[in-house]
């Protein structure tokens, strides 16, 4: 009995300081934001300001927008993204496909880039006058060239395709994975039977792979809701806030404007609230029908 | 029909693939292209890559910026997987009630957005007069929840036959877990130090907060503020994109298996 109380005390040797860095780096601060968001004033001289903030959020056309657009591309990106990837991991697991192994790693490349070098490539490549332009006008796609980071709409379109292009090569990855621990027999089972390969897709795959969607899903979504390098780094929220994220908001808020750290941190509670909700969400999709 | 099927297929992929290597040969060369050519579009390879990085070198500090981003990711990798490696392997192999309830409690700050943390991290460093140092920039991210997980996972596959044997030689715990352990377990460090280093290497937010002199910079940040002037000059900026892009793609090249081992290290 002495030596096993030994032996968990020797346990706790190893976990005690690596556990104190977390509490003290993202525990610690999740509690001072929330102190934080019932201060009000101008850099560190803030006093309590009750519930100001939060009455202040429900009416600030700027926050409203940010939700709208994060929002936004969670709604389009992450199912076109996720749906993506799992058609690619889908062709690339059939048995006799040629060329398999450049194409996976052609579609995976993306996910080694820096967020920040990858949106400033994209920034050049959506120039008025740049490539892309340059190519759809060559093929007669187009008349005349698109301003695309000029409009608002289209300057959604590219955060998004940016976005699916770094990383649906990386959820691809894990649904590649999770398919080659499927028994083929099913599958030769499901051909006999006279079911087509769109339809095995939908009834078999899809199925079986229900747990690493839902995690890639939960990944993306949060991913997503913390946007930020690239939405700095190829429109800068603009034009007139029609891109910003609610994390650029936030540090608009606290180092580009007049510091507002209280008002900062009320806003950051709004994405830890949308960030919880959303998971509560997806685990009652994703246990429900298992 | 089957064929025609396979055609598809493979005429999808080719898209795919031309659509993620574009940018990769438009980076390569975009380096070689003045800037007015780069934003009108030039589609092949021109004569300025001298030019490009000789005023490069003139208007950063671009051997500053490198050092500071290998300085960051290298130590940062080094203490992250210590510390998350010795976590792992406490919560696994001594679990108790006690340390399996903190361990579900670390996990929450998964979930915890950056954007939420932090301003108060920015006061705490500033506090401590810290800020525009490399240790504020590693210290937030020293131990994250994620890789404890890694290492929990792999280490449940760990043979702990090889500890029986130790302690009968006579070795205490913590010589068990430097002498035994951890050069049992290198694969999964391996695979930990690929997405460990990748996260330092390419971080951008919190830098950008924490870091505050152009002598300090890492290399997004320099990448960003040379894209965010305001007369852009995209021939420097992709010779920049470049150097910052080339060390990963190398270990990317150099150690693809480990590299898709750690990203699925965590779902197995």
């Amino acid at each position: 009995m002495g030596s096993k109380l030994k032996f968990n005390r020797i346990g706790w040797q190893f976990v005690l300081l690596p556990s104190a860095f977390i509490l003290l780096f993202s525990f610690y601060p999740m509690f001072q934001s929330l102190m934080l968001s019932f201060q009000s004033g101008k850099g560190n001289v803030t006093s309590f300001a009750g519930l100001d903030n939060y009455v202040r959020l429900f009416s600030d056309p700027m926050f409203k927008q940010a939700v709208l657009n994060t929002l936004l591309y969670l709604i389009i990106q992450v199912p076109i993204m996720l749906f993506l990837g799992l058609i690619v991991a889908y062709f690339l697991n059939m048995p006799n496909l040629r060329f398999k192994g450049f194409y996976r790693t052609a579609i995976f490349l993306p996910c080694v880039t820096s967020l920040v070098s990858y949106a400033v490539l994209f920034k050049s490549i959506f120039a008025v006058d740049g490539i892309l332009n340059q190519m759809l006008m060559g093929i007669h796609l187009i008349d005349g060239p698109i301003a695309w980071l000029m409009d608002p709409m289209w300057a959604r379109v590219v955060i998004i395709a940016a976005i699916t292009w770094r990383w649906t090569g990386y959820n691809m990855i894990f649904y590649l994975s999770a398919m080659q621990n499927i028994d083929p027999s099913v599958y030769e089972a499901a051909s006999i039977d006279g079911a087509s390969k769109t339809r095995q897709f939908f009834s078999i795959t899809v199925p079986l792979l229900k747990p690493i969607i839902l995690f890639t899903a939960i990944i993306s979504t949060n991913g997503t809701l913390q946007l930020f390098d690239e939405v700095v780094n190829i429109t800068n929220g603009g034009p007139g806030n029609s891109t910003m994220t609610i994390s650029q908001y936030i540090y608009n808020l606290s180092f580009v404007y007049t510091p507002n750290f209280g008002y900062a941190a009320t806003v950051s509670y709004a994405i830890v609230i949308i960030v919880a909700v959303l998971a509560f969400i997806q685990f009652k999709i994703g246990g429900e029908k298992k | 029909m089957k064929k025609l099927g396979t055609m598809g297929i493979h005429l999808f992929l080719i898209g795919a693939s031309v659509i993620s290597l574009f940018p990769f040969v438009w980076m390569l060369i975009g380096m070689t292209n003045s800037s007015s050519d780069i934003v009108k579009g030039k589609f092949s390879f021109g004569s300025s890559l001298g030019d490009n990085w000789s005023k490069l070198l003139d208007t950063t500090s671009l051997g500053t910026a490198f050092t500071n981003s290998v300085v960051i990711a290298l130590i940062g990798t080094i203490f992250t997987l210590i510390l998350s490696s010795m976590a792992g392997y406490g919560f696994e192999i001594y679990r108790s009630r006690g340390k399996d309830r903190l361990f579900g409690l670390l996990m929450l700050s998964m979930m915890m957005p950056f954007a939420a943390v932090m301003i108060p991290l920015f006061k705490l460093f500033s506090q401590l007069s810290m800020l525009n140092t490399p240790a504020a920039v590693i210290l937030p991210t020293i131990t994250t929840a994620f890789m404890i997980f890694f290492f929990v996972q792999n280490t449940k596959s760990f043979p702990r036959e090889l500890l029986q044997a130790g302690r009968i030689d006579g070795l205490g715990e913590w010589q068990l877990f430097m002498r035994v352990y951890m050069p049992t377990m290198k694969p999964t460090y391996a695979a930990a130090a690929i997405i460990t280093f990748m996260n330092y290497w390419n971080n951008f937010l919190w830098p950008l907060i924490a870091l505050q002199t152009p002598d300090k910079k890492t290399l997004p940040l320099v990448v960003s503020s040379l894209a965010s002037s305001y007369n852009p000059d995209y021939g420097i900026i992709m010779v920049s994109i470049v150097v910052t892009t080339l060390p990963t793609l190398v270990i990317f090249f150099l150690l693809q298996k480990q590299f898709v081992q750690g990203m699925l290290g965590s779902v197995k």
